[in-house]
């Protein structure tokens, strides 16, 4: 199976008012970051066999598909955690690296003992010299990124003492912390309640337009995913089933034959929303 | 010793400029715990102070130091001490704390870097078996007269390193794998020290019998010196790989988080952890080859400093130098005064102090698991 719907049209959603500054080294709109037929086997199970995708400066890319589809996977071999095949490349063709790339793993560790100042810290250790010394500088871009996600009280709270959204906004200031141009986040809110998902996935947003960061996330709820990503991957058993704006990818008889269960998809006050048909109160 | 972080960054205290306020009251959470450092050298001083002074024969303290800042250069005082303290001093007692300062240090950083390595808290060198691989190593080539040296890289330290690193090698592999506890890591680390003790008294036993006992007296952790030939083949390995581990301590931080981010976030940890374990090892192994085996050094000291200061390995590594240092400075004072005029292995004290402490870290992990 192939992308059956052409990505390049997708950026309608990235108009005016996502224009921020882009990232340095990253044009606006320009591609951030691509995949080139990448493909993850474990053994002789093939876990993502050939995904091309592309991600534009500013842009922020949804990979939505049922449990296991391999969003995770296709996370892990763009981060660089797990061994692939194919090519992920930078702009200016480099393979990326900490400094690229910051990851917000779906199940952080959380060290017991460690402070919130010392978490947002291990953000900067891409960019600390030989003796891995963090200087003035590094204090200040970690502070900053505390600041940002409204943290200061917490900052020398130990991590483990945290509450579900409070950690998941201390991760995402240890990513922020890393100063990459591209944000990958594995399913940021699976953890957190409706209330905090939102504001989680507001922060997210807010980040990508005043920094011009470039997001991919692998989402669970298609409707979510529908009001904040600009374009949309639907993944499926390692292939890339479909991709282009919510509107284009979240077709109701696609995703139920992907789901493997009836949905519907509407709009309800302007948003798209994708709902599962009661089968029984239908029959 | 206080935290030297302040507590109070909250928004109340945000007036004024009120980014720049923040900052300034995010980046207090974010300094190092100067107060801490501050105490560990005042207590390596104090440590060292009294090291000098004590003893069969009592220094003024006066003295010790007119006679320690004469020897600073471009400073000249009337030194306080007569000749024949001055030879005491400058040969037997100075010698002596150096030594153990230094065989100190070694073992509590190494301590603080194996804790780190293998998220264990209860990892220590003696108790990995790391310990008794030196030994055996060190036995084989002093009992054998394996007594090659070069400077400082003779064929003791060399044979005690390869003990050590086949004894923390094995404890790692044995331990490896799921279900793996702390508790397995240990386990491991006395199925390892029972081999090589074996080993050890086997090659014990093939020995004349005064070297025999020559070899078993420095086994017991003895800080013996003959001037300062020790200290000079010490010094190398303290120096660099302290250094190491010192620069690694971040990395330690960052494997706390797991092997998968640690790579997010810009490190190797299979290469973060052979140079870590390397640097550790050959820190164990000089202190065994000249100080014999000293127990709880290193599970003792980085305990008492994260439980004090901070959790931060960045922290830790430096400070259990520093500390440990410092302790078996004061436990040689002990050694040489409490059964005055015959000596108490400084093994046997520091056993004395840390197997309690052991226990206290068991029945403390069992109050509050995690």
């Amino acid at each position: 199976m192939s992308a059956d719907i052409g990505a390049d049209r997708a950026t309608d959603r990235t108009g005016a008012d996502t224009a921020g500054p882009p990232h340095p080294g990253v044009p606006a709109n320009g591609v951030a970051l691509s995949c080139r037929d990448v493909r993850v086997t474990y053994g002789r199970f093939e876990a993502l066999g050939g995904v091309d995708l592309h991600l534009a400066g500013g842009e922020w890319l949804g990979l939505i598909g049922p449990n296991g589809a391999g969003k995770t996977t296709l996370i892990g071999a763009i981060s660089g955690l797990i061994d692939h095949h194919g090519e992920v490349a930078l702009a200016d063709g480099r393979q990326p690296g900490a400094r690229d790339i910051a990851l917000v793993p779906q199940n952080p560790l959380l060290p017991p003992g460690m402070t919130v100042a010392e978490y947002v810290l291990l953000g900067r250790t891409a960019h600390l010299g030989w003796l891995a010394r963090e200087t003035r500088e590094d204090r200040r871009i970690a502070a900053t990124a505390v600041r940002r996600l409204g943290l200061q009280p917490f900052g020398e709270r130990i991590v483990t003492t945290l509450s579900g959204g409070e950690a998941q906004r201390m991760v995402v200031a240890r990513a922020l912390a890393q100063q990459a141009p591209v944000l990958l986040l594995d399913e940021p809110t699976s953890s957190l309640d409706l209330g905090h998902q939102v504001t989680v996935l507001e922060l997210v947003d807010e980040l990508r337009r005043e920094d011009g960061l470039s997001v991919i996330s692998a989402m669970h709820d298609l409707s979510t995913a529908a009001r904040f990503c600009d374009r949309l991957a639907l993944i499926a058993g390692g292939e890339l089933i479909a991709q282009g704006t919510p509107e284009q990818v979240l077709q109701a008889d696609r995703l139920s034959r992907v789901y493997e269960t009836p949905l519907t998809v509407r709009h309800i006050d302007g948003e798209l929303c994708v709902l599962p048909v009661a089968r029984r109160r239908n029959a | 010793m206080a935290q030297a972080l302040d507590p109070a960054i909250g928004g109340s205290s945000l007036s004024g400029d009120e980014s720049n306020g923040e900052d300034r009251a995010s980046e207090r959470a974010f300094r190092l715990p100067l107060l801490g450092l501050v105490g560990v050298i005042a207590a390596v001083i104090v440590a060292a102070l009294i090291s000098a002074t004590q003893g069969a024969a009592g220094l003024p303290v006066g003295g010790v130091l007119t006679t320690l800042l004469d020897a600073v250069p471009g400073i000249n005082l009337e030194p306080g001490l007569d000749a024949r303290q001055q030879a005491i001093l400058t040969q037997i007692r100075l010698p002596r704390l150096v030594l153990g300062l230094l065989v100190g240090g070694a073992l509590g950083s190494a301590g603080a870097a194996y804790q780190g390595i293998f998220r264990n808290p209860l990892a220590d060198p003696y108790l990995l078996g790391v310990s008794a691989g030196a030994g055996l190593g060190a036995v084989l080539a002093i009992g054998f007269g394996l007594d090659l040296s070069w400077g400082p890289f003779g064929a003791v330290p060399a044979a005690a390193f390869v003990g050590a690193l086949l004894a923390v090698s094995g404890s790692a592999l044995i331990s490896r794998g799921p279900g793996s506890s702390p508790a397995t890591l240990l386990l491991a680390g006395v199925a390892m020290a029972a081999l090589f003790s074996a080993a050890q008294t086997y090659a014990l036993q093939r020995l004349s019998e005064t070297r025999a006992r020559e070899v078993l007296s420095w086994l017991f952790g003895q800080l013996q010196t003959n001037g300062w030939d020790q200290v000079l083949l010490l010094i190398p390995y303290v120096v660099i790989c302290g250094a190491i581990l010192v620069a690694y301590g971040r990395h330690l931080d960052v494997l706390r988080v797991g092997d998968a981010e640690a790579r997010a976030l810009g490190i190797d940890p299979t290469r973060s952890r052979i140079v870590v374990v390397v640097a550790a090892s050959l820190l164990t192994a000089a202190a065994v080859s000249v100080s014999g085996l000293i127990a709880f050094v290193g599970l003792v000291i980085p305990h008492v400093i994260r439980l004090l200061i901070s959790h931060s390995y960045r922290v830790i590594v430096p400070l259990s130098a520093l500390g440990g240092a410092a302790f078996l400075a004061f436990v040689d004072v002990g050694s040489r005064t409490l059964l005055a005029p015959a000596e108490l292995p400084v093994g046997v004290i520091t056993a004395f102090v840390g197997a309690p402490f052991f226990a206290f870290v068991l029945w403390r992990g069992r109050q509050a698991p995690s």
